[in-house]
């Protein structure tokens, strides 16, 4: 089946390559509101909004 | 863990639920620049229904710049988490309300999210739940690693067991939140020891503020309240006062008004600074900035409550905590199948995978 089960063994920095980004992400989402308001909310939102996107799009997607 | 986040998703919205719930007596509305009531006024007026309470603090309302609030008590060493609230209008001093919020929904959760109705006892419990809490995430992370090696990133497998789709659904959730769980998790830990923070400050930075006080007698004529709180703004002239504790209360000494101050942006509105106003004579003793870990407290607040990026902000963070219920539940159900069958969920997933090798008739 096509689970990438052909996949290699992957490394650790790989595995850990986009969960790193997400959390540095998540840390800028965090800080920001509390910097300041208006343009530092909107960061805000858009980076704190991202993990649901991502579990949104993996759950829903028709493979 | 479960319960925390359930009853802290009202939580989140609490200052809306309360105003759908309660009707609330309206300040008068005024046109900007209207000159605010003397202090003074708002505080004697605070009591005129409760004859014989003394008042602890007076706030300004973060949400309502018409209103103030006083928190009342039987007596001065009264515990203030049993005041009375009493809102005055800002511009009038004339009394508002006074709700009793303990039979509030929002109240009822908030016990239960804080402390169990066991007071520091509880807030200790639930602390020490939030230690481990962050120590399975980072178990978590551990085994994250293996469970993946052979898996792309965000990999759900719809059309497996449940237990291998859980474990997905477990995986991609639990990795994708890892930073906002933890950092709402361990600010959540740090407030659970805001009364032991305080206690150090009262004996530490406040006693050394006030030494050359220790010895004295609550004053026999406090002087303006008004007058002190002009003090402070002098003092500081680029913040705002958030609230000021009255002589004998425990954010003060018995000589003191502690005029806390605030800033402007979120971050600055949180680091309060008081400035010690003597409460005989009127004069500024001192201000200084409030020691590390009172600000490490001050700011774990708003990380822990997402209320700091207005109405999408607390959206966000609803979400985000029902994903971390998914992400609990499906945790205990991984870890409940495999203590009953007493096999590594590796194993048995597979063992899934080995029956997939069947011809295969989905797409």
């Amino acid at each position: 089946m096509k689970y990438k089960s052909q996949l290699r063994r992957q490394t650790n920095g790989q595995i850990f390559a986009i969960p790193m980004v997400l959390g540095v992400l998540s840390i800028v989402g965090l800080v920001s509101a509390l910097v300041g308001d208006g343009v530092w909310d909107g960061v805000s939102w858009a980076t704190l909004a991202i993990p649901i996107l991502l579990c949104g799009y993996f759950f829903l997607k028709r493979s | 863990m479960l319960m925390l986040c359930i009853t802290g998703l009202p939580l989140i919205f609490h200052h809306e639920i309360d105003h759908l719930l309660h009707e609330e007596v309206q300040a008068a509305p005024v046109p900007e620049g209207t000159p605010r009531a003397n202090l003074d006024l708002i505080v004697k007026n605070s009591l005129s229904k409760d004859p014989g309470m003394v008042p602890h603090f007076l706030i300004w309302d973060p949400d309502d710049a018409n209103a103030l609030m006083v928190s009342i008590g039987k007596t001065l060493e009264a515990n203030p988490v049993d005041n009375r609230i009493v809102r005055v209008d800002a511009h009038t001093a004339a009394y508002l309300d006074a709700p009793d919020v303990t039979g509030r929904f929002t109240y009822i959760m908030l016990k239960l999210h804080t402390d169990m109705f066991a007071g520091l006892p509880g807030k200790l419990f639930l602390g020490l739940m939030g230690i481990l809490f962050c120590v399975a995430i980072i178990s978590g992370i551990v085994v994250y690693a293996p469970s993946m090696r052979k898996l792309k990133f965000g990999t759900y497998r719809r059309d497996r067991l449940r237990v291998v789709r859980w474990l997905d659904i477990h995986n991609v959730t639990g990795i994708v939140l890892v930073m906002w769980m933890l950092v709402v998790g361990f600010t959540g830990v740090i407030n659970t020891w805001a009364e032991l923070v305080i206690k150090v400050w009262q004996f530490g930075q406040l006693a050394e503020m006030t030494a050359q006080y220790k010895d004295k007698p609550l004053p026999a004529n406090p002087s303006s309240i008004d007058a002190a709180v002009q003090v402070a703004i002098k003092a500081e002239p680029n913040m705002r006062p958030a609230f000021v504790a009255f002589p004998g209360t425990i954010f003060s000494s018995k000589s003191h008004y502690a005029v806390f101050m605030r800033g402007n942006t979120p971050l600055t509105a949180k680091l309060l600074k008081p400035a010690l106003i003597d409460a005989e004579t009127g004069g500024l003793t001192d201000s200084r900035n409030l020691p590390w870990y009172v600000a490490t407290l001050l700011i774990s607040q708003p990380l822990h409550f997402g209320d700091y990026g207005g109405m999408p902000l607390k959206i966000i963070w609803a979400i985000l905590d029902i994903i971390t219920i998914a992400v609990l539940i499906t945790g205990l159900y991984l870890w409940l199948r495999r203590r009953q069958s007493g096999v590594s969920i590796e194993r048995v997933v597979i063992d899934a995978s080995a029956s997939d090798h069947r011809p295969a008739y989905t797409s």
